[in-house]
């Protein structure tokens, strides 16, 4: 975190270069863009959607894409299309739920760690190194077929495997801004600890985990979406656009867009919140913010 | 220089401990247990108490933590429940397939990932920068299976170039044929990802003091950006790309199972389908050992090229 080492001069995070940065950078727009209108469909998925998602018709079963059904119908004569509207509210749910769950545990612990430093630190610390040494995908899978497929446990399982990265960005600038005087000033004027990391530090370092939020949520609709394709996701009938491709994957052959859209719909999303995310930490870091 | 070899290699003892302690406690997870978990809801208590004095769930959970570690330490990972073999007979029966595609990948990462990184750095903001950021974009943004069913479709079932399956085979050349799109599908994921490393570890690199004196002094730009340039460039790839190692094997699991290889992904594939615990906890210890290996060595072999590291802390 070479950022806090610069900027030691000069406090005024608060003009926000981030939404400056965000202007100038048009390419940024896109990501907002494409991952408005997911929010958007995912939400308004029972008005748009033109049929029920878990209706099955045999007498459409595999309908190639045509007017009556523009993605065309699964082997029970589901509607593809309905059916990525729905899926888009469990990814978008589920990502965005176990991240936030991941940043709050994450960005905690790494504070407390960086800020109360000693022992503490090296055990946070070390079960973090451990965290990051497991490869996400085993992690998530372990966890999800120990405590059984269901949307929340998922949502625990992709978060577990999300926490350590967290601790690790919030930790680093925590101890940069333990040394900075208005935290300084705060210690000895009597605030406790819990109001400094609180007022002091966090709203700081805030921005750094923010950035990190984004691309992980990436990553975490990335794992749902994996998991789901194992075998591992939300029970169907549900639609999940990783178990949509999982089923769609057995008429590979005759039906492909089975597979072709829901894959769409994974990669748009994923690519949305990583165009933000390096947006973003291009905003923020200022050995590229003025490049951009 | 040895003492700090010595000592790397020493803290990797404690993380392996405390990666064998999550690994215990995530499998006493299970709602219930272990048995119930293998055998079902409907078996019955005979059956239930026999596996668990077989996986010695009966011993109170202090005997069974030490136990669990004597095994792993002593390089006992345990049995597979359904075939009988050991986790490192299972492991080593189908390495040799995931091996062989993760150095294909890894090579096709290098050979595209490397030059397309440069490109991007050297003519930075310019369109050769715009088209590889966005394509290392897209690359990264790919799930494992997603990028290698649209391969699947497009050339094996579109163009009809390529086997939609992979068989073993002794002829090398459909041998090759075989492991061309899981290859290809796994090396764009690399590629992806060097090209974005190699890119602004070559941008830290060309700012430096001394790229300019030697451009000062007329060396030629191509000797410039490959021998003083990439080549300390390339000390920060080497360590990123061996902290990637852990999403490689996740990736390499779902391209197995998107290309019906065998390998680790079909074995963890099948341990999951069989409910067999112990293999699977097994196969995790195996992978996480792997890993902090391959972190432990990357680490060294930074120390051993980059003389400003400093082997005193």
């Amino acid at each position: 975190m070479t950022v806090f080492a610069i900027s030691s001069s000069m406090p005024e995070r608060q003009s926000n270069p981030v939404l400056a940065a965000l202007r100038r950078n048009r390419f940024s727009w896109i990501g907002i863009g494409l991952l408005a209108l997911i929010v958007l469909l995912a939400i308004f998925a029972p008005m748009i959607a033109p049929y029920d998602p878990i209706k099955q018709n045999i007498l459409h079963r595999l309908t190639p894409p045509a007017a009556d059904f523009w993605f065309g119908t699964d082997s029970y004569g589901r509607d593809v299309l309905s059916r990525l509207l729905y899926g888009a509210r469990i990814s978008l749910s589920i990502g965005f739920l176990a991240v936030l769950i991941a940043m709050v545990v994450g960005s905690a612990l790494g504070i407390l760690a960086g800020y109360i430093g000693g022992v503490f630190d090296q055990v946070v610390m070390g079960i973090v190194d451990v965290m990051l040494s497991f490869p996400t995908l085993l992690l998530g899978l372990m966890i999800a077929a120990m405590l059984g497929a269901s949307f929340e446990n998922l949502i625990i399982a992709i978060a577990i495997t999300e926490t350590a990265p967290f601790a690790r960005v919030a930790r680093a600038p925590t101890i940069a801004m333990k040394r900075r005087d208005f935290v300084e000033a705060g210690r000895s004027l009597g605030f406790t600890p819990l109001r400094i990391m609180r007022l002091h530090i966090l709203p700081n370092i805030l921005s750094d985990i923010v950035v990190v939020a984004s691309l992980w949520m990436a990553s975490a609709i990335r794992t749902e979406a994996s998991l789901a394709f194992i075998g591992l996701g939300v029970l169907p009938p549900t639609a999940t656009w990783g178990g949509m491709i999982r089923e769609g994957f057995d008429n590979i052959l005759s039906a492909w867009w089975l597979v072709v859209f829901p894959s769409l719909a994974i990669l748009l999303t994923v690519l949305a919140l990583n165009i933000l995310g390096d947006a973003l930490r291009d905003a923020i870091d200022p050995k590229t913010r003025n490049q951009a | 220089m040895i003492g700090y070899v010595i000592r790397r290699l020493l803290l990797a003892i404690p993380t392996v401990l405390a990666m064998l302690t999550m690994v215990f406690v995530l499998v006493r997870l299970v709602p219930g247990d272990a048995a119930v978990a293998m055998l079902g809801d409907r078996a019955s208590a005979a059956t239930l108490q026999t596996l668990r004095a077989q996986l010695g769930l009966d011993q109170p959970i202090a005997v069974q933590y030490v136990r669990f570690l004597t095994d792993m330490l002593s390089g006992d990972f345990g049995r597979s429940m359904t075939s009988g073999r050991t986790v490192l007979e299972e492991v080593a029966l189908v390495l040799p397939y995931t091996l062989e595609l993760a150095a294909a990948a890894m090579l096709i990462g290098t050979c595209l990932g490397i030059p397309l990184g440069v490109v991007a750095a050297v003519r930075r903001n310019r369109w050769p920068d715009y088209v590889s950021r966005v394509l290392s974009l897209i690359g990264l943004s790919f799930p494992g299976f997603v990028s290698g069913i649209l391969m699947l479709l497009a050339f094996a079932v579109w163009l009809q170039w390529l086997p939609v399956m992979s068989r073993a085979s002794t002829d090398p050349i459909s041998h090759l044929r075989n492991l061309a799109l899981p290859a290809l599908n796994l090396g764009l994921i690399m590629t992806a990802y060097i090209a974005r490393v190699t890119r602004s570890s070559m941008l830290d690199v060309m700012g430096e003091d001394y790229i300019r004196t030697a451009r000062a002094k007329g060396v030629r730009p191509t000797k410039l950006i490959l021998r003083h340039a990439l080549g300390n460039a390339l000390i920060p790839i080497v360590t990123v790309v061996g902290l990637y190692f852990g999403t490689l094997i996740g990736n390499s699991v779902l391209t197995e199972i998107v290309f019906t290889r065998p390998g680790l992904g079909k074995l963890i594939l099948g341990a999951l389908q069989s409910r067999d615990y112990t293999l699977l906890q097994g196969l995790m210890v195996v992978f996480a050992t792997f890993v902090i290996l391959v972190n432990t060595a990357t680490d060294i072999i930074y120390a051993l090229v980059d003389p400003r590291v400093s082997y005193a802390s």
